[in-house]
């Protein structure tokens, strides 16, 4: 027989507001096993810790419920308070009286027996507790990133500078990501590439990373210290290690109209090409959709100007497997498709440009050298028109765009009307808002010089319709302000297009098993107290796969992310959770309905001896459960058609106990 | 009458006998009566000549009894299997209940089976039961004169929707016509369906009150094969008809559909074995039903190897909010 204590937390108001705690406390007192019951204001502050700790010498238990807050908030809290008491600390269990009762219900009777009923399931499932000791694992110093643009290449530098192995997977030919794109960034207009060129720089020659460039993660086995991972190296057609990025080869390919996606499609590269001047790796990669030797055999001609000799025609997709430690996924952002916003006439007019189009019309190494001219025709416009939140902020219902705020749109978007004053000061400039939402340091003072300096027009209201006559684009909009509908003949408009997540995301949350929100951006495992570690174990994010971020806080959240990844890699060893599952051998029949529905690759089968009643040996089928990878996650348990399968601290009977107790 | 004698079953068993190609030879034998042929074990040549037994009778499926014979017995064994027992087999081999290599399978056409409960309805104190071309001659105690029934009368259940597929998974197969199908296996779970749920649970409490807990059903039944039977714990307290009273009729047999779902065949041997006539397979069919309509058509043991919609996830699969709509939806 278990002796139990029961520990009810006021949580100053939150729980006895509702819950009348000397009642719960009193009313468990009785409950079979319970020895001992009390509550207090905040149970988890020091001297509730010791009232905890006192019990369990001076009464002798052997079994803790605490009746407080959610588990995810302070199980561990009280797990450590038993274990320092000399308990195991998995002896604890946590009636959630707060989330669960105090907080969802409004009188007291209600929120009283509710929290009676929960510290009464708590305590039968205490009776059955039995005490669990973790394993131990071992660490592999390395870790992947997974996507090279800022976020990754700053979280794989921090972790490089602290000593250990990284290798950055990005599946364009060049690390950079989105901000090799951009002209200048703000709030201090330095330029992006001379910020973001040198970073790439010290990754390619930090000895301690290794870039894997055009490649993509394939598959993800193993478990936090010890993830195996397959990484397909997409065949560029060109030896890596012998190209010296010349660039003849790319002069000479007769392959001139093939769209640059590095400029958005606003010019043409050809079929082999290195995607910008600054590019890492600098290696030439060959496009298998343009290429004619690739595709009909017809040209070579690189091959006969390169005199390193590093084309390869030949060349397969490579798989590359190894193991890490830790996985960061860096995998960034694009902006949405602006293919249904024909209120403003993208997809009509040449002159309806994306913002990202925007900065490339004015990056000095873009499209038209920096010169900001009409796509059209070429000529300098003199009326520009800036729409805000296109697709952000959208109705939940409406069927394009995305409910939420895209977050850089605000400031790149002063930037770019501050910038386009500046350089072109005969340019009215209009900017069409929503809301400016200017959070962050010196962002305000920055948008305020945009409108009280440089003279840009901002509007509150959005633009109902742009319809292209001739030359110009007629832009409608309404004046909230004014309460006027304007009508303005611009030469440009700009689109802020929102930001959603990369597509490779979510196939790539499926491997690693990692949660996504409905927008597909990745969760972390506390909003504000785990904010870059993903709930799965050893699993962290970096920059906008979380969510929309400017690059100040992505690089901080990628050095934090590091960060984490350091301390988890100094570690020789981990230790696990023993909450995993178990096979009973006896009852196994070595069905493998377990192993199927296994999404962590946790279970493999034996033969087995086994001697019989009648001292025969049978050799038996049955499952194993590798509790270093197993996660407890109980869906073998569920699947198992002989009841075989249990799930340590969470037994059967220990929840159909939990179920009794709550319908007595 | 089965198109294929006995004889070309039972020398093609004895010449692998004699040629030591086999050990043992799993197939069927007399019982009490001419209608109880039951599954036999046979070790020679000898044995086989006296005793094989292959009619409409021999409707026994096989299949299980592998999971046995293969962990107690060393040497290979032959097994026949009706096309219908071979899914049995095939679901076995996937759940890695059967030594594969221990095992020669050979493949019978069948011609249907004859349901004995349906002959003895009519007739009572039978002593012998001879075949025809069209069907059976049943002999009893009080009449000098045999009783006649057709073979379409007389047809075991399952047979009138048989799966009139090909054998699979086999090691040999005798050449021989095969049954075709004739009714839909699922009309009588749609009948179900359309009851109101009042009438659906008169129907069911009507059947199922008759239940006697002999267990037969979970016996004879390929999928289930567990190590330990959770009705046979003690602790249970359901473990016989004595220790719960409404039991059999609430809970057992639904349990057991459950426990066999997206494993189950459809054999049909439950309902066969049945002393109590309870039309068990309904149940299990109202579940294949379901779970072809949920995730697309899939019979278990078609693919050796193949994973059940149950064990299995893709992203197109329903979620159980959308089960849950799209079954209001229907009964609506």
């Amino acid at each position: 027989m278990q002796r139990i204590g029961v520990f009810v937390c006021w949580c100053g108001s939150n729980i006895a507001g509702t819950v009348d705690v000397h009642a719960v406390a009193e009313a468990l007192k009785t409950e079979p096993g319970v020895v001992f019951s009390t509550d207090y204001q905040y149970m988890c502050s020091q001297a509730g810790q010791n009232i905890i700790k006192d019990a369990i010498r001076d009464y002798r238990l052997t079994g803790v419920v605490v009746c407080s807050c959610s588990p995810r908030m302070h199980e561990v809290t009280f797990r450590k308070t038993a274990s320092q008491a000399g308990l195991n600390p998995y002896m604890v269990e946590i009636a959630n009286i707060r989330e669960q009762c105090s907080w969802v219900h409004k009188d007291v009777p209600t929120g009283t027996e509710k929290a009676i009923i929960l510290g009464r399931a708590a305590v039968a499932k205490v009776n059955l507790n039995a005490p669990l000791t973790p394993g131990e694992s071992l660490v592999i110093k390395r870790a992947l990133v997974i996507g090279g643009g800022i976020a990754g290449i700053q979280t794989a530098l921090d972790i490089a500078d602290a000593g250990f192995p990284v290798d950055i997977v990005e599946k364009q030919p060049t690390i950079g990501g989105k901000m090799a794109q951009l002209d200048k960034t703000f709030p201090t207009l330095d330029c992006a590439a001379c910020i973001l060129t040198p970073k790439m720089v010290d990754a390619a020659q930090n000895e301690n990373i290794r870039i894997l460039s055009y490649s993509e993660v394939e598959k993800v086995g193993g478990f936090v210290g010890n993830f195996e991972v397959t990484i397909r190296k997409k065949a560029r057609y060109v030896k890596e290690d012998i190209c010296t990025g010349c660039g003849a080869c790319v002069e000479k390919c007769p392959m001139k109209k093939v769209p640059n996606e590095f400029n958005l499609g606003m010019d043409n590269r050809r079929a082999v090409y290195i995607p910008f001047a600054q590019a890492v790796p600098k290696v030439a990669t060959i496009d298998p959709n343009y290429c004619n030797m690739l595709k009909n055999g017809k040209c070579g001609l690189c091959a006969r100007v390169c005199t390193a000799g590093a084309i390869d025609y030949t060349q397969k997709d490579e798989l590359i497997t190894e193991k890490y430690g830790a996985i960061v996924v860096a995998t960034g952002y694009n902006p949405i498709s602006l293919d249904k916003f024909d209120e403003f006439a993208y997809n009509q007019s040449k002159d309806v440009i994306s913002s990202l189009e925007f900065e490339r019309l004015t990056n000095a190494a873009g499209p038209t050298a920096g010169k900001l001219v009409r796509p059209s025709d070429g000529k300098h416009p003199h009326t520009i028109v800036f729409v805000q939140c296109v697709g952000s902020r959208c109705d939940a219902c409406a069927e394009k765009g995305k409910e939420y705020c895209s977050k850089i749109c605000c400031m790149y978007t002063a930037k770019h009307a501050m910038l386009t004053r500046d350089k072109y000061p005969d340019t009215e400039v209009y900017v069409f808002y929503i809301d400016v939402r200017t959070p962050g340091k010196n962002f305000d003072e920055f948008y305020r010089r945009a409108v009280e300096e440089y003279g840009v027009h901002y509007v509150k209201g959005m633009v109902g319709k742009v319809s292209p006559e001739g030359d110009t684009l007629k832009v409608q909009a309404s004046d909230l302000i004014s309460g006027k509908q304007l009508h303005i003949d611009a030469d440009l408009v700009v689109l802020a297009a929102a930001i959603e997540p990369d597509a490779s995301a979510r196939p790539l949350a499926t491997m690693l098993t990692a949660s996504m929100d409905t927008n597909d951006f990745f969760t972390e495992a506390h909003p504000k107290l785990r904010p870059v570690e993903s709930p799965t174990a050893g699993v962290f994010l970096s920059g906008a796969c979380q969510g929309p971020k400017d690059i100040p806080e992505t690089v901080s959240q990628a050095g934090a992310a590091a960060s984490k990844v350091i301390g988890l890699l100094v570690k020789d060893k981990l230790t696990t959770n023993p909450c995993v599952a178990q096979s009973n051998e006896l009852m196994c029949n070595g069905c493998s309905s377990c192993e199927l529905v296994c999404p962590y690759g946790a279970i493999t089968y034996i033969d087995k001896e086994f001697r019989m009643p009648d001292r025969s040996i049978q050799i038996r089928r049955v499952a194993q459960v590798n509790p270093a990878v197993c996660q407890g996650c109980g869906a073998c348990t569920v699947a198992c058609p002989s009841g075989a399968m249990d799930l340590n601290g969470f037994k059967s009977e220990q929840i159909i106990a939990e179920v009794d107790a709550i319908c007595r | 009458m089965q198109k294929v004698t006995a004889k070309t079953l039972s020398g093609k068993a004895a010449s692998l006998l004699n040629a030591g190609e086999v050990k043992y030879v799993l197939g069927w034998k007399k019982g009490e009566f001419d209608y109880d042929i039951t599954p036999a074990l046979f070790e020679s040549a000898e044995e086989l000549e006296k005793d094989f037994v292959w009619n409409d009778f021999s409707c026994a499926n096989l299949s299980k009894y592998l999971i046995k014979y293969t962990r107690s017995l060393s040497g290979k064994i032959l097994v026949f299997l009706k096309p219908c027992d071979t899914f049995s087999f095939n679901q076995l081999l996937t759940e890695h209940r059967i030594d594969r290599q221990k095992v020669y399978a050979v493949g019978v056409p069948c011609s249907g089976m004859a349901d004995e409960k349906k002959i003895r309805e009519n007739a009572d104190g039978i002593t012998a039961i001879s075949e025809t071309e069209e069907g059976y001659l049943v002999h009893t105690l009080y009449s000098d004169a045999p009783a006649f029934i057709s073979k379409e009368e007389a047809l075991l259940e399952k047979c009138l929707s048989c799966k009139g597929w090909a054998h699979i998974a086999l090691d040999e197969q005798i050449e021989g016509e095969v049954f075709a199908p004739s009714a839909d296996r699922f009309d009588q779970v749609k009948a179900l369906e359309n009851m109101t749920p009042d009438e659906r649970y008169h129907f069911w409490q009507n059947e199922l009150s008759r239940c006697i807990r002999c267990n037969a059903c979970r016996d004879v039944c390929p999928a289930c094969t567990c190590e330990k039977c959770v009705f046979d714990n003690p602790n249970s307290g359901v473990e016989n008809k004595a220790a719960a009273n409404s039991f059999e009729e609430k809970m057992f047999h639904i349990i057991r559909a459950f426990h066999v779902a997206g494993r189950c065949t459809d054999c049909g041997e439950c309902s066969r074995v049945c002393p109590q006539k309870i039309p068990l397979h309904l149940l299990n069919r109202k579940f294949i039903n379901d779970i072809d309509s949920f995730y697309g058509e899939y019979q278990a043991g078609l693919d050796e190897g193949s994973r059940a919609p149950l064990v299995d996830y893709d992203t197109g699969d329903l979620e159980p909010s959308q089960v849950f709509d799209w079954r209001d939806g229907q009964n609506a």
